[in-house]
């Protein structure tokens, strides 16, 4: 039985639909992750969830209770939201007691249960200061906090990392997840940041036009994206237009430009048009001639931990990347052979492609 | 604009406020002065004013029950105007906030539009509506409720309806300001955390939204204290207040002296309300807001 | 957002109807057709407003007014230009002082300016001057316009103008080619908002015309403090009318609620 499910939840703002035709089932103790672009509808789906958007149509089950109508604040959810919204005229420590109060926790167990939360987000200590005299990075730890106090069933996070700086973000990414990991609370993210998305989630939700258009494990739905959008949302991708030339049960061969390339574990029908795709990571540079395709390096970049290079093939720019192991890859101008292996490569419909991303 | 450093500067700032800077020390530091001065002269009906210097005009307005009859009721007029602003702006500027943009904007503008019109017409208005043959009067008397002409105009209580009416404009201005401050999100955090809608009203939005009420009762109650047209023409004569007090001495017994005596009591006052109660209040948030 | 609910509006259309109640029964009783203070129960008319024409002690005052606003205001904004160009621009000792000494008109009760004014000038021996009275009102207005001034100076990106003189332009060329046209609307709606509070201003007023320079509302007051007829409702009106225009230019302009509150729509 699924802790949180979602059934056909669809919200229209006049002829707008943010949220069209949305199901979901989430499992105790799972993370999951809404992914998407902006207007996808992810925002409008955790404010449902929350109560303060209410849906049109679709029914918002919770540990077997129906709350699709139920007031936000009889509930029993806790939010971080984007902006924090930190209760400016009180101290943190009165901050995380609030929900404590409403819901009648003696002022002493109050107490000792502020720094219980404190602790846990790292901030002991800092009960008595104003939100106006902490870092963003602090701030957010407590909300964190304040929305962990109550002990909610489920926790909704919407965006919140979106206003910290990148290294700040990374660090937060981890932690927050060892915390989900040892409350083992239920938890729904909302982000456009797929690198969150793929370190925080037991699972990502892919979102277009307010619907999930996908939804797997983070290696799955990288390496077996099943479109072109979500194949372009998460994480970069190389795509060869190609037809399809001999096919039978266990692979095909798709011709890109002269070269014919062999793809296993697909099948389409003769003569269809397709994309063939390959992840950066998954190409080699060789020498020349002793690769797939030739090229000549058109572009080479030094990240630090990898090397980001574009090489100009016939079959069009080619973006590959290569780990910082020590040894420096050939500069612009010269030739390379460019390999992968078959496994590495995805087909999608050419005709799925038109209109998407 | 592109912001130059002091070392920069040189005399440039001073040469171009040099123009504004100069006639406000002309004609309003000077005059100040002069009037400052004026005060500590003595008068006499016969001669005029005297080349004097005494504080026998203070001594006058501390000592004389007559002006401590006025103080008090030009005090207390103005904290019930005050209150009265709190009680009516307060609630009204909340509900404008909550309405549709369009709504909202015209609304606004119609609350705050009169300000921009002549204090005469506003209170020549409640003269008219206020009168035993005005308006008001002839309503309760149409609906029964009182047999003959109940008297508002030159009482307290007309005038404390006037003023209300001539300065609620500036509490809403106040309140409006740090309304626009408050996160819409700080709310849903408190619905979410199990607060009822009158809690987070109470426990949430008011304590935001207090230093604007303070800052915008500061104003009212200055304006309403040192007001003079509106007492003037709904009191009449026989309802003093401070201004109209210091009009009297100057323009009718022609106790230039006096007269200005109490306006320099009336200008300390003023500057003590705004500035001290401004630095108390900017003391006790400084730490909660920005 | 929670809505307003019953009681809410209904709140809301008492204190609307209390706002403009005594506007309303101004305007209404100055189309009576009677000789004395009454509504138009027997249908408009606007005998009021014609008697307003042949009074020339109110068509007098009137123009008073108007040529008073008309130089207070443009005298303040033309000190209060540079004056909020050296502010916003130039961080300097004295700076916080200076911009609390030119808007602290704003603090000073309207008598106390008045009696201090009046002093002034009877000390000077300018007590009937036209352009006396002018240079008071210019210190009650110069604040509203600095404001507004102000708020458009400050608001303005530090770089423009250094990409201007890094293309050559000469400091004079920069200032009225790049920075006037952005600062124009902060500085054309303080010249309006100062144009109405001279034309508004009563109180101080009061203390300094004298019968060669009385303006409308001083004239209105000594009407009214007398007695009140129809025809102080008829000018009321056009007063009402009149700034009801200007208000919606103002509004177009600027945002009535920046310059009355101070922050951006």
């Amino acid at each position: 039985m699924a802790f949180l499910t979602l059934e056909g939840l669809v919200k229209n703002y006049g002829t707008f639909k943010a949220i069209d035709g949305l199901s979901l089932e989430v499992q105790h103790g799972e993370f999951v992750a809404l992914l998407g672009p902006s207007g996808c509808g992810k925002t409008t789906t955790l404010q449902s969830i929350a109560g303060f958007v209410q849906p049109t149509e679709g029914r918002i089950v919770l540990d077997g209770r129906d709350i699709t109508h139920v007031r936000p604040e009889d509930r029993g959810l806790g939010i971080v939201f984007q902006s924090y919204a930190l209760f400016p005229h009180m101290t943190v420590a009165q901050n995380i007691s609030f929900g404590l109060e409403m819901r009648g926790v003696a002022k002493a167990e109050r107490a000792k249960r502020v720094v219980e939360a404190l602790d846990l987000v790292r901030l002991g200590g800092l009960g008595e200061r104003y939100p106006k005299a902490l870092s963003g990075g602090q701030r957010q730890r407590v909300a964190i906090a304040r929305a962990l106090a109550i002990r909610p069933n489920l926790l909704l996070l919407d965006e919140p990392m979106s206003n910290l700086d990148a290294k700040l973000r990374e660090e937060m990414h981890i932690e927050l997840r060892a915390i989900q990991r040892e409350l083992g609370i239920t938890t729904i993210l909302v982000t456009h940041d797929q690198v969150e998305a793929m370190t925080m989630s037991d699972r990502i939700a892919v979102m277009q036009r307010g619907r999930i258009v996908q939804i797997d494990t983070p290696f799955e739905a990288y390496e077996r994206p099943h479109s072109p959008f979500a194949s372009a949302f998460l994480g970069k991708t190389n795509a060869f237009a190609g037809a399809v030339q001999l096919r039978n049960e266990r692979c095909c061969h798709v011709q890109v430009r002269d070269t014919l390339l062999h793809v296993p574990h697909e099948d389409r029908s003769l003569g269809q048009d397709v994309n063939v795709y390959i992840r950066p990571e998954k190409i080699r540079l060789t020498e020349p001639g002793l690769g797939r395709i030739n090229g000549r390096i058109a572009l080479r970049v030094f990240l630090g931990n990898l090397w980001l290079l574009a090489v100009d093939s016939h079959f069009g720019l080619v973006h590959l990347t290569q780990p910082n192991l020590g040894h420096v890859p050939p500069a612009e101008g010269n030739e390379v052979g460019l390999d992968w292996s078959d496994d590495d490569l995805r087909l999608l419909d050419r005709e799925a492609a038109h209109g998407q991303v | 604009m592109a912001r130059y450093d002091a070392e920069h500067v040189g005399a440039a700032p001073w040469l171009l406020s040099g123009p504004a800077l100069l006639v406000f020390i002309a004609l309003l530091l000077a005059p100040l002065l002069l009037t400052a001065l004026l005060s500590l002269n003595l008068f006499s009906d016969t001669e005029g004013v005297l080349p004097v210097y005494s504080l026998g005009n203070y001594i006058e307005v501390f000592k004389d029950d007559y002006f401590h009859e006025i103080f008090l009721r030009t005090g207390s007029m103005a904290l019930a105007v005050t209150v009265l602003c709190v009680l009516l702006g307060v609630p009204e500027t909340i509900i404008i906030a909550r309405m549709a943009p369009r709504w909202r904007s015209t609304f606004l503008l119609v609350v705050l539009g009169p300000l921009l019109i002549s204090v005469v017409v506003r209170t020549l208005g409640w003269a008219i509506l206020l009168g035993n043959n005005g308006l008001i009067n002839d309503a309760l008397q149409g609906l029964g409720i009182t047999d003959e002409p109940v008297k508002i105009l030159f009482t307290q209580v007309g005038v404390i309806i006037a003023l209300t009416h001539v300065l609620v404009p500036f509490m809403v201005i106040a309140v409006w300001a740090t309304l626009q401050r408050l996160d819409l999100q700080v709310e849903w955090a408190g619905l979410s955390l199990g607060a009822s809608r009158l809690t987070v009203f109470r426990r949430i939005i008011v304590p935001q939204i207090m230093p604007g009420i303070l800052s915008g009762s500061i104003i009212v109650f200055a304006l309403a204290a040192s007001a003079f047209a509106t007492p003037a023409i709904i009191g009449g004569r026989r309802l003093k207040v401070v201004a109209t007090a210091a009009y009297d001495e100057f323009l009718g017994t022609l106790n230039w002296p006096l007269g200005a005596a109490i306006a320099m009591l009336l200008l300390v006052a003023n500057l003590i309300i705004i500035l001290g109660c401004s630095k108390l209040a900017e003391r006790r948030f400084k730490q909660v807001f920005e | 957002m929670h809505k307003n609910g019953f009681f809410s509006l209904l709140f809301h259309t008492l204190f609307i109807g209390f706002i403009v109640a005594p506007l309303l029964v101004v305007m209404a009783m100055a189309f009576t057709d009677k000789g004395y203070l009454s509504l138009p129960t027997n249908g408009l008319s606007l005998r009021w407003f014609r008697a307003l024409l042949d009074n020339q002690e109110m068509l007098d005052a009137f123009m008073l007014s108007i040529k008073l606003g008309l130089a207070s205001a443009t005298i303040a904004t033309l000190l209060a230009i540079p004056a909020a160009l050296a502010i916003s621009r130039y961080d300097f000792p004295g700076r916080g002082t200076l911009t609390g000494f030119l808007l602290s008109p704003l603090m000073i009760p309207s008598v106390v300016l008045g009696i201090a004014f009046l002093r002034f000038f009877s000390i000077a021996q300018i007590g009937g001057s036209f352009w006396a009275l002018c240079l008071t009102h210019v210190i009650v207005v110069l604040p509203y316009a600095l404001r507004l001034t102000l708020a458009s100076t400050i608001g303005l990106e530090k770089d423009i103008e250094q990409a201007a003189l890094s293309l050559g332009a000469k400091r004079w060329t920069a200032f009225h080619r790049v920075i006037l046209p952005r600062i124009r609307t902060g500085v054309v709606g303080g010249w309006m908002l100062a144009f109405i509070q001279s034309f508004d201003e009563l109180t101080m007023t009061v203390f300094v015309a004298t019968p060669g320079t009385t303006t409308l509302p001083v004239a209105m007051y000594n009407q009214i403090s007398q007695t009140i007829d129809p025809l102080i409702t008829a000018v009321s009106t056009v007063l009402i009318v009149g700034t009801l225009i200007l208000m919606l230019v103002l509004d177009r302009l600027v945002g009535l609620d920046r310059v009355l509150i101070g922050e951006g729509k």
